[in-house]
């Protein structure tokens, strides 16, 4: 029964993104809305993202010093684990995950309402391709931005660990910052940014299809934001297994 | 003008709509009413093409809704204009925004053209001085001016009202009846009004469809609803003391005045 379910919900899905991977009907007006969601999901999301990043980041420094401190392992070893961890996971799937939340709930329950206020039939009887219309410049905005906030998660979360290490004496200032260039590969940045693309797409279009498809009311549009974060949080986390094994094996 | 040919819609093993035939004449106010649950919502959606029946035809001026292409559906839905029943204006456009959409999407006009057209229905429906006023910010009624607004800025051959008097308080109820009856006259469009306020029906029924159980149960207009000899009809119409009074009167008099509405 939910296997059915689940593939008739993919299928329905599939569907839907044949219609939102359109060509718009109107480049300009297209532009123009990708402009506006970038400013709307992409930039709005920015404060949120430095605050959690500078948390975060020292938090991760100052469990790091605590869980690996030991004669045998170098003090640089903190910074250098910190790092790691952000750029590794933290940059790209918590932070997701977290958008998926503030991101994913906005997109559905914003398509969810204009569903039940007829603002999509309007469309539709318009003659627009509603789903082109609303979700492309949603998805392409999201994915667009989404490395520029991985970027800054990056940097924000490193200073963090920088703030803890300047404004505590669990490490020195000179060894965090050794530890933060030693044994650097470069690829680990791109396996982030790369995972982010995806996880952008996922959040953006999945919100998007539940959004869509809602029928009934306020209660209704409600269940379909949270049901929207919870499948593109669950396809985030297989998508992020998926990746990892294809990316840094 | 449009036709519609023994339509039939079932939803699972209900049928909504059984063998339905109308015609829906040009410039004329074209009502359906009928009961909640009678069919005329799907009525509705099966004429603009959110719903396909299971059978029949949809005639556009001659052209088949039913067999048509994608692309002649959206070159249709061009010169298709529809009120909603709460209105459906965009929240995050102004009013005068609302009005552009339609222009912007399908015209190749130039800025200043779209902005006169724009403002040209925003006058036409008595919303100066609105324009740049969010829905949320205006009242009902205003909603559904601007509604009417854009739904006339394409200058449609088809216009689809549905419940249109719905949530407005009487006085403006006939305020919205007169403004679709004016723009119908003036414009020569095709205008097809799904509700069941009797104000509506006894003021500006020109040509009313009644819908029973799926079924088309009688055809004819305002003045003959009087003495319809319809049951059904009889009892829906005339269902509360108020209007079997007005049905008196007018057998004595012979008509009834509508109130004036200050424009």
């Amino acid at each position: 029964m939910i296997l059915t379910s689940s593939i008739a919900t993919f299928g329905r899905y599939m569907l839907f993104m044949r219609k939102v991977l359109s060509i718009p009907d109107k480049w300009k007006v297209f532009f123009k809305r990708t402009v506006s969601e970038i400013s709307q999901l992409g930039v709005a999301s920015i404060p949120l993202v430095l605050v959690i990043s500078v948390f975060i980041g020292a938090v991760i420094a100052i469990q790091m010093q605590l869980n690996i401190s030991s004669p045998l392992i170098p003090a640089y070893s903190v910074g250098l684990a910190t790092r790691d961890i952000v750029l590794l996971e933290f940059s790209n799937s918590i932070l997701c995950l977290i958008l998926a939340g503030k991101v994913g709930s906005n997109i559905a329950s914003e398509i969810g309402t204009m569903r039940v206020t007829e603002q999509i039939d309007a469309l539709e009887i318009m003659g627009v391709n509603s789903a082109n219309f609303l979700v492309l410049p949603k998805v392409v905005a999201f994915v667009f931005f989404m490395p520029i906030l991985v970027i800054l998660c990056i940097g924000t979360s490193l200073v963090g660990g920088y703030l803890v290490a300047l404004l505590t004496d669990i490490i020195t200032v000179s060894r965090y910052i050794y530890g933060l260039q030693a044994l650097f590969s470069e690829w680990y940045v791109w396996y982030g940014l790369i995972k982010s693309l995806v996880f952008a797409y996922i959040i953006a279009s999945v919100a998007s299809f539940y959004g869509y498809y809602v029928k009934g009311g306020a209660l209704e549009v409600g269940s379909a934001s949270t049901n929207g974060v919870v499948a593109s949080s669950i396809l985030i986390l297989f998508f992020d297994v998926l990746l990892t094994k294809l990316l840094l094996q | 003008m449009i036709e519609i040919k023994n339509l039939i819609k079932s939803f699972e093993d209900k049928t909504v709509l059984n063998g339905i035939t109308a015609t829906f004449e040009t410039g004329k106010t074209n009502l359906i009413i009928g009961q909640s649950g009678s069919g005329k919502t799907v009525l509705m959606k099966s004429l603009v093409g959110l719903i396909k029946p299971d059978s029949g035809e949809i005639l556009f001026d001659g052209r088949n809704l039913l067999t048509m292409t994608s692309e002649e559906i959206k070159e249709l839905r061009k010169e298709i204009g529809m009120l909603f029943q709460g209105s459906a204006l965009f929240d995050s456009e102004t009013v005068l925004g609302n009005v552009m959409f339609p222009l912007i999407m399908f015209t190749k006009m130039s800025q200043k053209e779209m902005l006169e057209r724009a403002l040209f229905c925003i006058k036409r429906v008595n919303l100066e001085g609105a324009e740049n006023k969010y829905p949320s910010e205006i009242s009902g009624g205003m909603q559904k001016r601007a509604a009417i607004a854009r739904a006339i800025a394409l200058n449609p051959k088809y216009l689809f009202c549905d419940e249109p008097n719905s949530g407005l308080d009487p006085k403006t109820s006939i305020l919205i009846d007169d403004l679709l009856s004016d723009i119908t006259h003036e414009y020569g469009i095709t205008t097809v009004i799904n509700t069941h306020d009797m104000n509506s029906v006894l003021g500006i029924g020109e040509n009313i469809i009644f819908i029973n159980k799926g079924y088309r149960e009688w055809v004819g207009d305002m003045s003959k609803i009087y003495n319809s000899g319809n049951k059904a009809l009889d009892d829906f119409v005339f269902a509360t003391e108020l209007f079997q009074q007005v049905r008196k009167y007018v057998a004595l008099h012979g008509r009834i005045e509508r109130p004036t509405t200050d424009k």
